[in-house]
């Protein structure tokens, strides 16, 4: 069958907004699918905290970019003899299509395996795309194809407004939207042009459903399509914002059909072979369809679709992509029944996006036609109702279904329906609560009427709790109803009194939970099976119901099973990372022969693969269904320590319920996690940290700051809006925060500490075994600390620490995990200036730089902690960082392009999305390779300098004469070119947006393309969102210009770019580090 | 929607599930089957071959978008399987009794309460299916609160093809060429896709015997139940099978042909009923996904020698269509979905029209 000797796989990088987790998914499974036939494999994938990158899954892995350029370079080395370009997003398309239109693949003599370019690029291109379509009389959405905008303004005058801008060669709907008028028109269009060259406006069919079809399709031509799935949110809200469920709910078996057939014909038509999504708007009263776009390539829908359904889309795809039939490849799940099938699901799946849109300054919170989630969660019930009450908990911010939430103050329901938020889904409770009719709802909304009764049965269960006085008046049938519709028992403790909070709500809900186990009210476990129980399974990818009386698993009960608990949906702050360690930590479990249970609910994951554990159960992480399935399980143990926050929080509660937990004990990650006992032990072991105070009023505060002075860290307990943590450097900045932004009360206090400024940031990575370090990797930030560690370019073994500050470091962290006695991962975060170090935080769980301190050291941090959690003695490992003779660096990704309006400063709040790591043979070597990775271009000819403060102004000195000495045209700003010329460095004057009058101005420079990178470096920590600085940083994102905020990281930067050129650097696997 | 009564389904075997009225508040009896469709309930509840059944869908969800209106066109149902429901009952998980869709009438509990048909939700049709699988189909009563038990019904025990079948001749749609449908329980379907395809359809009944009418090509269609009383059918086909006049069996219809050949059949532990049932073109490499109603299957190991299976089933193996090596005779045990372009018209009506 095979041809194929060695086999490059492009990964699709950074976590960014549109482009996420999925692909590790995808790629993971796809080289599982290649190593199968003994092809060895290549992959490019500058993610070092993804599972694809990790020992034993491909061959060999190169951390560097996914560009023609990199490419090109690895394909010369490493002569591969086929090419996989489906499974690493829209990174890894677009630049398989640059490859092939510059004849590189066949230079190399590389076949591209699957799907053939042309059928890519016809899918791509919108013109093609139609006309292919027009050739079998499919309907497409009428749209002009402009590369200019007096073109789009006519196109949109002939079409009529309202009218969607698409941008083509884009990925989430970047740069796409409605616009309502010319004016909108403009401004939408020329940003769309600077990304793509090529834009498409066409009518808005808002209020249509969405349908989308997953198929797949052979090189004999068999086709089938694998999962339907329909929008809840009509057309006009982008696919990866809307609420999705699989299978549609609203259409007929005729419509259904119909479509289905079409896909298969346009699939075939295009000559996809592999795996393809058919998008359609669909309309609500009739049969009319239009075809919105095809994805010629595994996606975040097919990622959802396997999951779903339980059919891995990327592992076959992979094998088709080799040459196989589906009639030669087995039902993955069955394992008896051929790959040639369309699952039948006997459950319904709720997909529900994740934003964090809180995180930044000036973002419209307004969703539509671009993506700006960060994450997704899918949920898994027998009704509706159950599952999305399940999956609006699942998204992680602080709700607890569709009901029985911190009530949300909407001041114009009416204008809230019509113009969708990110929290929309709770707009329409609160709509129905109040008495909104449902025909009233749809015609705001347009969403499907049978949502909307299913959403107002859970209303209507709510008001009958609210009626019950107590707990012993209720009875068994409401009871029952409720926990069919997805209640959880906090729910209906609380719809009963509403005056439960706190500790109370947690004794209140135990008080539902007993009386309910006592009446055998508790959740059945089912199986995803892919043909609703035709066959047997032989997989356990299991979920917790209601809607069932028995259970699908007939358990062992025999002590050998221990669970982990995942790490929910991706956000700023929890991501990829989180499903390594995950991952990871399932397969030490099973290798020391345990039975592996996983217990998480992210359909972007490698460890919600079923391949990945024995028992998986694609379920919530609260503490009521952990304990439903530790009830089932009896497992001999309980791992928390390796999913992030989100398990990491549920420590207390479990511990009091006996369940035993693996390694550092719960007392000890309370100790850890409360700010006073964590402090108060660090004063105790003598161990310094900024100054910190909890405050109840404005004159305490003003107190504590005359001591400690400014600028000061405040974080509120409650927050109004924005951002929940802020800097202040002076005492109106305070006010004006903590006025507009916060509340100080004896309900609501505030923390504030000490802000040490031009202070180095310090992590350390670390597996301990009952108090004793057993392995540790100690990084260093390349930015001083200020910048939240999530944002921050981090650079391990460190290059610029002092050894006294690395021998102190490691004292303060013996101390620390002696006396929390420490069994497993840990992370410490330290400031230091001079030799003087200060602790910050502690957590005691892995933290986000594991898999890139273990994949640099080469010594797996996770598989350590896990095999001292279940109690093996191990031996500390030789190696240390003192012996690497290279550099790991890792940088972060940003969206801001994606978040409009947002202001692309960094902060002590997260907002990076995702990051990479890459590895060199000196410090400046490995940043450009990860600066590279994350977006950043080096310039061609000139670059704009706005750096802030006369120190920082200074910190870039030697920078600006580098630039100036490899022949830059450096423009700069009043200040900065003045200080420039003072230091004898050319440099052309720009002005700001606030002197209109006087040229050139800086962001018509930008406009007209002259400026290749923007250094803008703010002169305080306050965001000020209308500010000059703002309008140019935002301009730079907007017009695609790298744009650096942080002065040690440009000038960090510079020095690399400007002391090597892109041929210099070293194309050298990971294994070549050594 | 009338205030819910509780419902017991109980199976041969003993085993008990307890659940809730949704339809007719009617206690019956009949034969327990299930269906992994997710879609098309009217259709199935309607569809002939389903008589003397109890139906249970996999699908948790039922009622979705409602029922639409018994609207003709050429004189056939344009929505349904045929004119009236014949499954005895249906049982799902969930009930959704606010229906949405531009086409619907009615709700489904509606309807099943017009056409007197029980309908039972709160069952938990995932262990019921598997309960099923691992057994055996069986029979089973629905007992409602205050509806007296009924006797245990065997729909295989009686000739149901006699029950469903038209009693007169009929005809639909215009063409040069003319197609008898030998009416076992025909779908509508089938007769809309001849009909689609510019044909002239004399339907018959099951029992009629066609062979003295002028025709171009017969079509032995769907039904239900245990072919083997289908004598007379079989009988007549025996003697159209002397000539080369094209036939073409579905279904049921599979099974008569493969009868008058000279084939068995037997019982499928738990047969195949749904929509995505696999099957490979003898010899191709050719896949499609098929739907499927059935019971009974022809037995590979009977097939006679100038005969040759057509389609096997890619997950047990078992024969879906056979051919005549030399004559124009052929069959599927699959038939047409809802859409003009399915596997069924792409591989046998396609072929069959052509031939006629």
């Amino acid at each position: 069958m095979n041809e194929f000797k060695k086999v490059l796989l492009l990964g699709s990088g950074a976590l960014k907004i549109g482009e996420a987790g999925e692909f590790d998914y995808s790629g993971s499974q796809a080289l599982k699918a290649l190593k199968e036939e003994g092809i060895s494999t290549v992959l490019i994938n500058p993610n070092i905290a993804t599972v694809q990158t990790s020992e034993g899954i491909a061959d060999k892995i190169y951390f560097l970019p996914v560009t023609p350029f990199f490419v090109e370079k690895v394909i010369k080395k490493e002569r591969p003899d086929g090419i996989l370009l489906a499974f690493g997003g829209q990174t890894a398309l677009n630049c398989g299509v640059e490859l092939h239109r510059s004849g590189i693949l066949e230079k190399y003599g590389v076949r591209v395996l699957g799907t053939p370019v042309q059928a890519i690029m016809d899918t791509e291109d919108r013109e093609l795309f139609v006309k292919k379509l027009d050739e079998i009389n499919v309907n497409t959405i009428k749209s002009e194809a402009v590369s200019s905008i007096s073109d789009a303004i006519a196109a949109a005058d002939k079409l009529g407004y309202p009218v969607i801008v698409r941008a083509a060669y884009a990925l989430g709907g970047l740069g796409s939207g409605f616009c309502d008028n010319q004016e909108e028109l403009i401004s939408l269009v020329e940003k769309s042009l600077s990304f793509s060259p090529q834009v498409l406006i066409e009518k808005s069919l808002k209020g249509w459903k969405e349908i989308e079809f997953e198929v797949v399709r052979d090189r004999f031509d068999n086709c089938i399509t694998v999962c339907n799935m329909e929008n809840l949110d009509p057309l006009g809200i982008h696919t990866g914002e809307s609420i999705v469920v699989a299978p549609v709910q609203t259409l007929t078996n005729e419509d259904t059909q119909y479509l289905r057939q079409l896909a298969i014909k346009i699939v075939r038509h295009i000559g996809i072979v592999g795996e393809c999504n058919v998008q359609y708007a669909y309309d609500p009263e009739s049969m009319d369809y239009r075809v919105i776009e095809i994805n010629a390539r595994l996606s975040r829908s097919s990622a959802l679709a396997s999951k779903a359904t339980g059919y891995p889309l990327a592992f076959v795809a992979a094998k088709i992509g080799l040459g196989y039939g589906l009639f030669d490849l087995k039902n993955s799940v069955t394992k008896q029944t051929t790959a040639f099938f369309e699952p039948s699901v006997d459950y319904i799946v709720v997909k529900i996006p994740r934003w964090d849109l809180g995180k930044f300054h000036g973002v419209s919170r307004e969703i539509g036609s671009s993506m700006k989630s960060v994450g997704e969660v899918m949920s898994i019930g027998r009704t509706f109702e159950e599952a999305i009450q399940k999956g609006l908990r699942m998204i992680g911010q602080g709700m607890h279904g569709f009901v029985g939430n911190k009530e949300l103050k909407v001041q114009d329901i009416d204008k809230a329906l019509r113009e969708p938020t990110d929290k929309r889904i709770f707009v329409l409770s609160q709509a129905l609560l109040s008495g909104y009719s449902i025909e009233r709802i749809y015609e705001l909304t347009k969403i499907d009427k049978w949502f909307l009764h299913k959403l107002n049965n859970i209303i209507e269960t709510y008001k009958n709790l609210k009626n019950v006085n107590s707990l012993d008046e209720l009875s068994v049938d409401l009871l029952k109803l409720a926990k069919e519709q997805g209640f959880t028992d906090f729910q209906i403790a609380r719809a009963i009194d509403s005056s439960i909070a706190g500790s109370k709500a947690h004794a209140a809900s135990l008080a539902v939970r007993q009386l309910r186990k006592s009446l055998n009210i508790v959740p059945v476990v089912k199986q995803i099976d892919t043909l609703a129980a035709e066959y047997p399974a032989q997989t356990n990818y299991l979920y917790m119901t209601y809607n069932g009386s028995s259970n699908d698993i007939q358990y062992e009960n025999d002590n050998k099973s221990i669970v982990v608990l995942g790490s929910g949906a991706y956000r700023i702050g929890s991501s990829v990372e989180f499903d390594w360690c995950s991952v990871n930590a399932l397969l030490t479990v099973k290798k020391q022969g345990y039975r592996s249970i996983m217990i998480n609910y992210n359909p972007e994951t490698v460890s919600t693969d079923y391949d990945m554990c024995d028992r998986l159960y694609f379920d919530e992480l609260t503490f009521e269904r952990v304990m439903d399935i530790l009830d089932l399980e009896q497992p001999q143990g309980t791992i928390l320590s390796v999913g992030g926050q989100i398990p990491n929080n549920l420590a207390i509660k479990l511990d009091e319920q006996g369940v035993n937990i693996l390694g550092t004990t719960a007392k000890s990650i309370d100790n850890a996690e409360d700010r006073h006992k964590f402090s108060s032990m660090l004063d105790e072991l003598g161990i310094d940290q900024p100054a910190w105070r909890e405050l109840t009023s404005m004159d305490d505060i003003n107190n504590f700051i005359s001591e400690v002075g400014f600028p000061v860290l405040v974080r509120p307990s409650y927050v109004l809006s924005g951002a929940a943590m802020n800097v202040c450097s002076n005492p109106e900045e305070l006010e004006r925060f903590l006025r507009l932004a916060a509340n100080v009360s004896k309900e609501h206090p505030v923390v504030v500490s000490q802000f040490i400024q031009n202070a180095k940031e310090i992590e350390m990575d670390a597996v301990a075994q009952n108090g004793e370090i057993k392995a540790y990797a100690i990084s260093e930030h390349i930015e001083f600390a200020g910048v939240h560690s999530g944002d921050a370019t981090i650079q391990f073994p460190p290059q610029k620490l002092y050894v006294e500050t690395m021998r102190r470091l490691k004292k303060v962290a013996a101390k620390i995990a002696k006396a929390l006695n420490i069994s497993g991962p840990f992370n410490i975060q330290f400031l230091a200036k001079n030799n003087d170090i200060k602790v910050i935080e502690c957590n005691l769980r892995a933290s986000r730089s594991f898999p890139f301190v273990s994949k640099v050291l080469k010594i797996n941090f996770i598989d350590l902690a896990t095999r001292i959690m279940l109690g093996e003695e191990v031996e500390k490992p030789e190696k240390s960082a003192f012996d690497l003779d290279y550099v790991g660096i890792k940088a972060s990704q940003f969206s801001f392009s994606r978040l409009q309006g947002a202001d692309p400063v960094l902060g002590v709040d997260m907002s990076s999305t995702g990051e990479v790591g890459c590895i060199g043979d000196d410090s400046g070597e490995a940043l450009l390779k990860s600066m590279l990775s994350v977006g950043q271009r080096v310039p061609k000819n000139s670059v704009l300098l706005s750096t802030g403060t006369p120190k920082q102004k200074a910190a870039m000195l030697d920078s600006a004469h580098l630039l100036h000495k490899n022949g830059y045209k450096i423009y700069a700003t009043g200040g900065t070119h003045q200080f420039l010329n003072d230091n004898g460095i050319p440099a052309i004057r720009v002005y700001w947006p606030s002197q209109p009058d006087m040229q050139p101005q800086a962001i018509e420079l930008l406009h007209n393309k002259e400026i290749d990178m923007v250094v803008n470096v703010p002169k305080n920590l306050t965001p000020t969102e209308l500010s000059n600085g703002y309008k140019i940083r935002r301009a730079a994102i907007d017009l695609n210009v790298p744009l650096l905020t942080n002065a040690r990281l440009a000038a960090a930067f510079i020095e690399a770019f400007t002391s090597m050129t892109l041929d210099d650097i070293e194309i050298k696997s990971w294994d070549e580090y050594k | 929607m009338v205030p819910t009564l509780n419902a017991t389904l109980v199976l041969e075997d003993g085993t008990k599930f307890y659940g809730k009225s949704f339809g007719y508040p009617k206690s019956t009896s009949g034969e327990v089957v299930f269906n992994t469709a997710m879609t098309g309930y009217p259709e199935s509840l309607t569809d002939p071959s389903n008589e003397g059944q109890i139906l249970v869908t996999t699908y948790p969800i039922l009622g979705n978008y409602g029922v639409p209106p018994l609207t003709e066109k050429n004189g056939i149902s344009e929505h349904f399987e045929s004119n009236i429901v014949h499954v005895r009952a249906v049982v799902a998980q969930d009930y959704t009794e606010n229906f949405s869709h531009w086409q619907a009438e009615r709700s489904l509990s509606a309807w099943l309460n017009e056409a007197q048909i029980t309908g039972i939700y709160g069952i938990d049709t995932r262990a019921l299916t598997k309960h099923l699988r691992d057994n055996g189909t069986m029979l089973g009563k629905i007992i409602i609160d205050g509806s007296a038990e009924p006797e245990w019904y065997n729909p295989n025990s009686e000739n149901l093809i006699s029950k469903v079948s038209c009693t007169q001749v009929e005809e639909y749609g215009c063409g040069d060429k003319t197609v008898v449908v030998v009416d076992c329980g025909v779908m509508h379907n089938i007769i809309r896709n001849l009909v689609a395809c510019g044909v002239k359809v004399i339907r018959v009944p099951w029992d009629y015997d066609f062979t003295q009418l002028t025709y171009d090509g017969i079509c032995i269609s769907n039904g239900p139940g245990n072919p083997e009383f289908a004598c007379a059918t079989i009988e007549n086909i025996k003697k159209a099978i002397q000539q080369n006049k094209p036939i073409c069996g579905i279904c049921l219809g599979n099974q008569l042909l493969g009868l008058a050949a000279g084939a068995k059949t037997v019982k499928l532990p738990y047969g195949h009923r749904s929509h995505n049932q696999p099957v490979r073109k003898v010899g191709t490499d050719s896949c499609y996904i098929t739907s499927q109603n059935h019971g009974y299957v022809l037995d590979a190991n009977t097939i006679p020698e100038d005969w040759e299976p057509l389609f096997v089933n890619m997950n047990d193996g078992t024969i879906e269509g056979i051919r005549h090596k030399s004559k124009p005779f052929m069959s599927a045990q699959f038939h047409p979905g809802a859409s003009e372009d399915t596997s069924f018209n792409v591989l046998l009506l396609n072929d069959f029209i052509k031939m006629l």
